[in-house]
């Protein structure tokens, strides 16, 4: 794909995810049990996004020592646990 | 309290994580030199988007001659993050649309208070690290060759540690805690079989843990 292309697309779905609760929902609270899903929101996408980043690779489980290490390790063989 | 004092609130409060922002504004700048993105559009892809983790996806798929449904999968959590945070946003549709840009990992996290978004908190952080985000980009595009590549300095091994270290506040309750490890294990079970992006959205129906009382 084209760069231009991509920055417009990745863009505009962005754009469109943020706004959409300030826009469809206005100044307005979620309660009751939906407030209780949307608080979930913060520890479920971090969890995820924490193992993305620490043993994520190309469709593949990849243990990373620096990772592991929180950066502080110098350069280290990845090791290819599943492909 | 005053507007302007409120947004300085928020900058205050995002002051002590602003190094994070800079540096991965810097790395992201990298990355898209060496995927072949222009700086112009590289910045300007950081200044309409705003969002660090879809970007790295982005210039990954360019650089990998991939799909750019992982780019939009990544961006999917800020749907219901906005949902989130909507009542903490005032004013017309323009600007509640235009004040949600602001809206990202950071700023969402930092804004949360005793349960509930403050805005000016929200609006504040965003600010600063918007600019920081563009300012490193900036760099990243700007003096790239000269600098490197980001894993000479391990910034594409600290992720981890910046959204550990975002995930840790947010871990209070035995409810938020199951759900997270389930999320964990989601990704962990279909990282190997399916694209970029698609273990982080379906971990997110670990929130229906909220379904329970």
């Amino acid at each position: 794909m084209k760069p231009w292309l991509v920055v417009t697309v990745v863009g505009v779905v962005t754009g469109c995810c943020k706004a959409a609760g300030p826009v469809l929902l206005g100044g307005r609270t979620l309660g009751g049990t939906a407030s209780r899903v949307v608080a979930l929101i913060a520890p479920v996408m971090l969890a995820a996004l924490v193992v993305t980043q620490t043993v994520g690779g190309d469709r593949a489980l990849v243990l990373d020592a620096r990772r592991r290490g929180g950066g502080r390790t110098a350069a280290a063989p990845s090791v290819k646990v599943s492909a | 309290m005053e507007p302007e004092a409120g947004l300085r609130d928020g900058v205050r409060a995002a002051l002590p994580i602003a190094l994070g922002p800079l540096l991965f504004g810097v790395s992201f700048g990298l990355l898209a030199r060496g995927a072949g993105i222009g700086s112009v559009t590289a910045i300007a892809f950081s200044a309409t988007t705003f969002a660090g983790a879809a970007q790295f996806a982005a210039v990954s798929v360019l650089g990998a001659g991939g799909s750019v449904a992982a780019a939009v999968l990544l961006n999917a959590r800020y749907a219901p993050m906005s949902v989130a945070a909507a009542g903490a946003f005032r004013g017309g549709l323009l600007r509640r649309l235009v004040d949600a840009q602001l809206l990202v990992d950071e700023s969402w996290a930092l804004a949360r208070r005793d349960g509930r978004f403050r805005r000016e908190i929200l609006l504040g952080a965003g600010v600063l690290l918007y600019v920081l985000w563009i300012g490193g980009t900036v760099v990243g595009t700007v003096v790239g060759n000269s600098l490197g590549s980001p894993s000479d300095y391990g910034l594409d091994a600290a992720f981890a540690a910046l959204f550990l270290g975002l995930a840790r506040p947010t871990l209070v309750g035995r409810r938020a805690v199951t759900a997270a490890v389930v999320a964990a294990a989601v990704v962990v079970v279909l990282l190997p079989f399916t694209p970029p992006g698609v273990p982080i959205v379906a971990a997110s129906a670990a929130c229906l843990f909220g379904l329970v009382r």
